[in-house]
């Protein structure tokens, strides 16, 4: 009903309404949007480096552009594509799998949406304003420091304001999760994908303020002449390398645990089985999780920290082969004496496991130090972590959008065009990637704009830039399948996969309340349960009485815009005494919203009984 | 549930700042966010500790700090965090008047702290031309002290903020979280200054 | 069906391709032959890990397998609700304990190896160098030697070099894929690592730290030559005498203009320290020109006149005044001939 209302309404109406929203569906709709948007900006960077790179010594792009395009690729696909995607399904369907109307902070997850688009908008404004960044996503000062121009301002006040609406979204989640479970939903009855996200908070908890902290030396370096990097001052550059991979390696699992909390979904789901061994899933996801704090100086082997703490991190780092094992052989396990159903999602998650693996093995191969002082920063390397995050992530994140698409747009997406999708993006990734383990022995050292001739590097990077056109083959035919399906694709019920978590109970797309009446819950796949042993539908909790609902609002957008104004003041403050107009008039209109939001009481409205008994169910 | 948040003696919870849904979620949604914040302290302290020697031939720690202030300085703060304590005993009681009386003097330690705060950093400006620019440990240390300046004067603010807005309408359970927030909040500045007291003057003085 | 058969086809064939490619790779770059002693304990470990890893991923290419073909949903059974099963405590053990033990077997001669290639106590018994790293360019000084030169780090083949390297702007990493990992060269420490060659050779080396617009650019060799001829050359080096008068007229114009537009503000010849710009004593020895290009007279001048093409963001670019193509051409005749050694890169044989 909703969406048909919305779709009586003009444009304006509905933009207005997504400017304010604060309901968490919509509000992933936006992430997924946003997200997907800068997906497609990291991708085309990729195909330019790709491009220069398919015959040694070529002249596709500069060198300074060269440099801008790595560091915006790697920049913009780790904090603007990936983590917004996996934040949107994260609001998509967290909330619904513990039975809650809505998320903890509604006001605040909508500020988070915006902190992140105004963050990510500011940092690719770069482009049209003298130069991108261009000292790589890791920022290694005293590079960055030194970095002409005002490009790596952007990826500083750009990555913070971003990074703020992160912070955000994890704390909300963990609120949510804590003090919103339905009624029955204890801990061990969460869906997996509840866990990992709880989890994954968590690590964006504990890791972002090292990224704040990193962020925030650079910027005083950089804008106020502070001396942290300094060397002439007593500087250290190290500083930021530990600061930044305190933060940066639980960053790569805040990249993948929501995704295996998704294979687990999607597996279990498609395997017509519950999920074997959950609770070691759920313990090996902790694991994982605390290890990945422990772990961060093997991004720093060759700097030279010494044979100690080189083994002790190397060691550290071979533990988390452990749970990860764990997980595979789980999921394995869940299939084992399945009856298995392979479409579309199932094919993301079946082509996971393989490639996951490998980049797992890379993993330990690149954890044991001596071997490592040959793969650090050459191509073996970028195919290492492309396997984990394209495979793991990116893979992950086509199988929620597959599995959950009907449920967060009440279409379902195109199987032909999804198995097409699949297969392409498939071997396309694997064409680009597996020769770039055997470029990186070969003596190809990363972020290399050109390579020679006759170096035996020639043929191994034609197939590899041959391979990344399949995988935009595969996303444009995304593209396609997503505009077909808004306007051709068949209307679903409400459980199109026979599902067995809470969120196959709601309405496809569920009512902005999400639940009429909240569910009890029973055991673990809440919804499994009542089908196989109940009613089919879990029992409410409570009867059926008015829903108390937040009021929308415009101002964390206007307050994140207030930001993104002052983050061109602390940008061009540094040789222009009219950026402080920008500065202090961006900081006024946070500072003013952020008063009205405290002096103003907004205790919400409340959903009427009688007006919920008359909706249909 | 009715949607009045006004509370009467007979009604009041016992702890009013958790008897909403929306104050759960604030009590637990503030620690959590406490929990960030310590990482970023301990970021910021890693920093100083790595970079405190780093003098580049300008002043040192133990020819700046003057236990004397430093010492006064942790009284005022430490005290104020008691005198919180004392507030949020009396919210518990219903008693508002009280709570805005002990809340007050809270405020006036606080900004006393500000005030010291304000003219050591003077004093070593102008005393011994010892800038954020100086040295690495000059960096190291306006940023790390001034970031837990800069959120006292954001408690501040935030504490004024709540006393004036509520002056009239008294204690409800819309805003009884609020002021419950606000005093875990000062708890955990006035611990970040025993750890700066203790890592920066004690050690900078001794070590 | 068609589903699993593509997957294992397609790693076939990239199996296949890779086996190929990795019995190529250039000879004295390829870290996958190696020839000098850190490369070998690397190397050592590599096929190690590998081995294993490769077990690990066969088992669970199997089990997978197995999996999608007993498992698929059949025809005739759309209903079957398999049995839901919650765990097994047996297998979980299994899959955790037979990791633990796959790791240890790796870790121990990690570590090993680890502190053996961080053992530095030979280094006052043997050759030390200190190597520089500069955007676009690597400095070495041998030192009590009384020898500077860039870009060509001259070696006796079999024996411990200890160098020492410490950055003068950004973070750079020094590497020789063929004869060691690689190592970090920092603004703000010292750190010090040991290189031995097994044979003679030139040997390419890489930066591997970016470190600005002409990162990729940064290339160098280590010449390892026999114990007899390193020793000629660290005497011919020694005996240098910086001022000497070329024979050719040109190269003596050359030399004129060298220090009339003040080339010797950067650059040195002999063994004096500074070095602003490359030490260019044997540069008619060197491998290269700028450490990518062929050394001849045409890249010189093109190099001398205008630098930015060959190297972007190189810091020689502006800071000299304008030079003729002919007095670039007189400027390339002197460099040339600076060839102060018999013993060059080709003593050392192939490249």
């Amino acid at each position: 009903m909703s969406t048909v209302a919305a779709q009586n309404r003009g444009f304006g109406a509905v933009l207005w309404d997504y400017l304010t929203t604060v309901d968490h569906k919509k509000i992933a709709h936006l992430y997924l949007f946003g997200g997907g948007f800068f997906f497609l900006l990291g991708g085309l960077e990729a195909m330019a480096i790709r491009i220069q790179l398919i015959q040694p010594e070529n002249d596709f792009v500069s060198a300074g552009f060269y440099n801008e395009l790595l560091t915006m690729h790697g920049t913009t696909m780790i904090f603007l594509a990936a983590m917004p995607l996996i934040l949107g399904l994260m609001n998509a369907v967290v909330p619904l799998q513990i039975g809650a109307r809505d998320v903890a902070f509604p006001f605040l997850n909508s500020l988070g949406f915006w902190l992140f688009m105004f963050g990510g908008l500011l940092l690719n404004c770069s482009w049209f304003l003298g130069g991108a960044p261009d000292a790589g996503w890791t920022g290694y000062v005293p590079l960055s420091v030194t970095s002409p121009g005002h490009g790596v301002d952007f990826y500083v006040v750009g990555l913070q304001i971003a990074g703020a609406g992160t912070l955000i979204g994890g704390i909300n989640f963990l609120a949510t999760i804590v003090t919103m479970r339905a009624p029955g939903m204890t801990y061990m009855r969460m869906p997996l994908f509840a866990w990992t996200t709880f989890i994954t908070s968590v690590l964006i908890l504990f890791a972002f303020p090292a990224l704040t902290v990193g962020l925030f030396l650079l910027m005083f370096d950089r804008m106020f002449g502070s001396a942290f990097f300094d060397v002439g001052l007593g500087g250290n550059a190290i500083i930021w390398q530990h600061l930044f991979w305190i933060f940066g390696h639980p960053e790569v699992y805040i990249l993948i645990l929501p995704l295996f909390g998704v294979f687990s979904e999607v597996i279990a789901t498609f395997s017509k089985k519950r999920l074997f061994g959950y609770t070691a899933m759920v313990f090996a996801t902790m694991l994982i999780a605390f290890l990945g704090f422990m772990v961060w100086a093997h991004h720093m082997f060759t700097v030279g920290l010494g044979p100690v703490a080189n083994s002790i991190f190397a060691i550290a780092t071979m533990a988390i082969a452990v749970p990860t094992g764990i997980k595979i052989f789980n999921w394995l396990a869940t299939m084992w004496g399945g009856q298995i159903t392979i479409n579309s999602a199932m094919l993301w998650a079946l082509g996971f496991i393989p490639t996951f693996t490998i980049g797992g093995m890379t993993g330990v191969m690149v954890a044991s130090v001596v071997a490592d002082y040959q793969y650090h920063d050459t191509y073996f390397v970028v195919a290492h972590f492309h396997y984990v995050i394209v495979g793991g992530t990116v893979f992950g994140i086509f199988a929620g959008l597959h599995y959950w698409w009907p449920k967060m747009f009440g279409r379902i997406l195109n199987e032909a065009m999804g198995k097409l999708t699949f297969w392409t993006f498939f071997i396309g990734f694997h064409l680009t990637f597996f020769i770039q383990h055997f470029l990186g022995l070969m003596g190809m050292p990363r972020r290399y704009w050109v390579y020679l001739e006759n170096q035996g590097l020639d043929l191994g990077n034609q197939i590899s830039t041959v391979g990344a056109f399949f995988m935009a083959v595969g996303v444009i035919v995304f593209l396609i399948n997503i505009v077909y399906t808004a306007v051709k694709g068949e209307k679903v019920v409400d459980d199109p996969w026979d599902g067995r978590t809470l969120e196959w109970v709601t309405a496809s797309p569920p009512a902005h309340y999400n639940f009429k009446q909240t569910p009890l819950i029973r055991g673990l796949d809440a919804l499994w349960i009542e089908k196989t042993e109940g009613k089919g539908r879990p029992t409410p909790a409570e009867p059926l009485g008015d829903i108390h609902m937040p009021n929308s609002s415009f101002l964390p957008f206007m307050m994140s815009f207030g930001l993104f104004i002052a983050g061109f003041g602390f940008i061009y403050q540094v040789n222009h005494n009219w950026a402080y107009i920008l500065l202090f008039g961006g900081m006024a209109i946070m500072l003013g919203c952020m008063l009205i939001r405290s002096l103003k009481d907004d205790h919400g409205y409340h959903i009427p009984k009688d007006e919920l008994e008359s909706e249909a169910d | 549930m009715s949607h009045d948040h006004s509370i009467t003696p007979e009604s009041m919870p016992n702890e009013p700042e958790k008897a909403t849904q929306e104050g759960k979620n604030k009590f637990i949604g503030f620690w959590f966010f406490l929990g960030g914040e310590t990482v970023l302290f301990a970021s910021l302290f890693g920093t100083y500790i790595a970079l405190r020697n780093s003098t580049a031939d300008g002043p040192t720690a133990d020819e700046l700090f003057g236990l004397e202030l430093v010492f006064i300085m942790t009284i005022l703060l430490l005290t104020s965090s008691l005198t919180s304590v004392y507030a949020m005993y009396h919210m518990k009681n219903n008693n508002f008047k009280k709570m805005q009386l002990w809340l007050g003097i809270t405020a006036i330690l606080g900004l006393s702290f500000l005030g010291s705060e304000i003219y050591e950093f003077t004093h070593y400006i102008t005393g011994y031309d010892f800038t954020f620019r100086s040295s690495a440990f000059g960096s190291a240390f306006y940023t790390l002290v001034g970031f837990h300046g800069g959120h006292v004067t954001f408690g501040m603010a935030w504490l004024i903020g709540l006393m004036i807005r509520n002056a009239k309408r008294g204690l409800n359970l819309y805003n009884a979280p609020k002021f419950y927030v606000f005093s875990l909040y000062w708890h955990f500045i006035d611990v970040i200054w025993v750890f700066i007291f203790t890592v920066v003057y004690l050690m900078g003085k001794v070590g | 069906m068609k589903g699993w058969m593509g997957k294992i086809r397609a790693f076939c064939l990239l199996g296949l391709t890779a086996f190929v490619l990795s019995a190529c790779g250039k000879e004295n770059l390829t870290a996958l032959d190696p020839k000098g002693y850190g490369a070998e304990q690397s190397f050592n470990l590599i096929i190690l890990t590998t081995v294993v890893m490769l077990f690990v991923l066969v088992s669970v290419l199997i089990v997978y397998t197995i999996v999608l073909i007993r498992y698929r949903k059949k025809k005739g059974q759309e209903n079957y609700i398999p049995k839901q099963v919650e765990g097994n405590k047996t297998l979980e053990t299994v899959w955790t304990v037979i990791p633990i033990i796959l790791l240890l077997i790796i870790a121990v001669p990690t570590v090993t190896a680890t502190f053996n290639l961080a053992d530095n106590s030979a280094a006052s018994d043997s050759l030390n160098v200190q190597v520089t790293g500069n955007q676009y360019w690597w400095h070495f000084n041998y030192e009590g030697q009384e020898i500077q030169t860039s870009q060509d780090l001259y070696i006796p083949v079999g024996e411990k070099v200890y160098l020492n390297m410490k950055s003068s702007d950004v973070i750079h990493s020094f590497w020789v894929p063929t004869i060691s990992g690689k190592m970090d060269v920092n603004p703000e420490n010292e750190n010090t690592m040991y290189i031995e060659a097994k044979e003679e050779g030139v040997y390419w080396g890489k930066c591997a730290e970016f470190c600005g617009p002409s990162h990729s650019l940064m290339d160098f060799k280590v010449i390892a030559v026999s114990q007899d001829e390193f020793d000629q050359w660290v005497q011919d080096m020694q005996n240098v005498d910086p001022e000497a008068e070329p024979e050719k007229a040109v190269a003596q114009e050359g030399q004129g203009l060298f220090q009339e537009k003040n080339c010797m503000s950067c650059h040195a010849i002999g063994s004096s320290p500074a070095q602003v710009g490359p030490n260019l004593t044997n540069f008619g020895d060197r491998s290269k020109l700028a450490g990518v290009k062929d050394l001849n007279k045409e890249n010189l001048k093109q190099w001398i006149m205008d630098p930015e093409s060959i190297k972007p963001g190189n810091k020689m670019t502006g800071n000299y005044p304008e030079v003729s193509e002919d007095e670039a051409g007189k400027i390339a005749e002197y460099l040339m001939q600076l060839q102060p050694s018999d013993v060059t890169p080709e003593s050392a044989g192939k490249e």
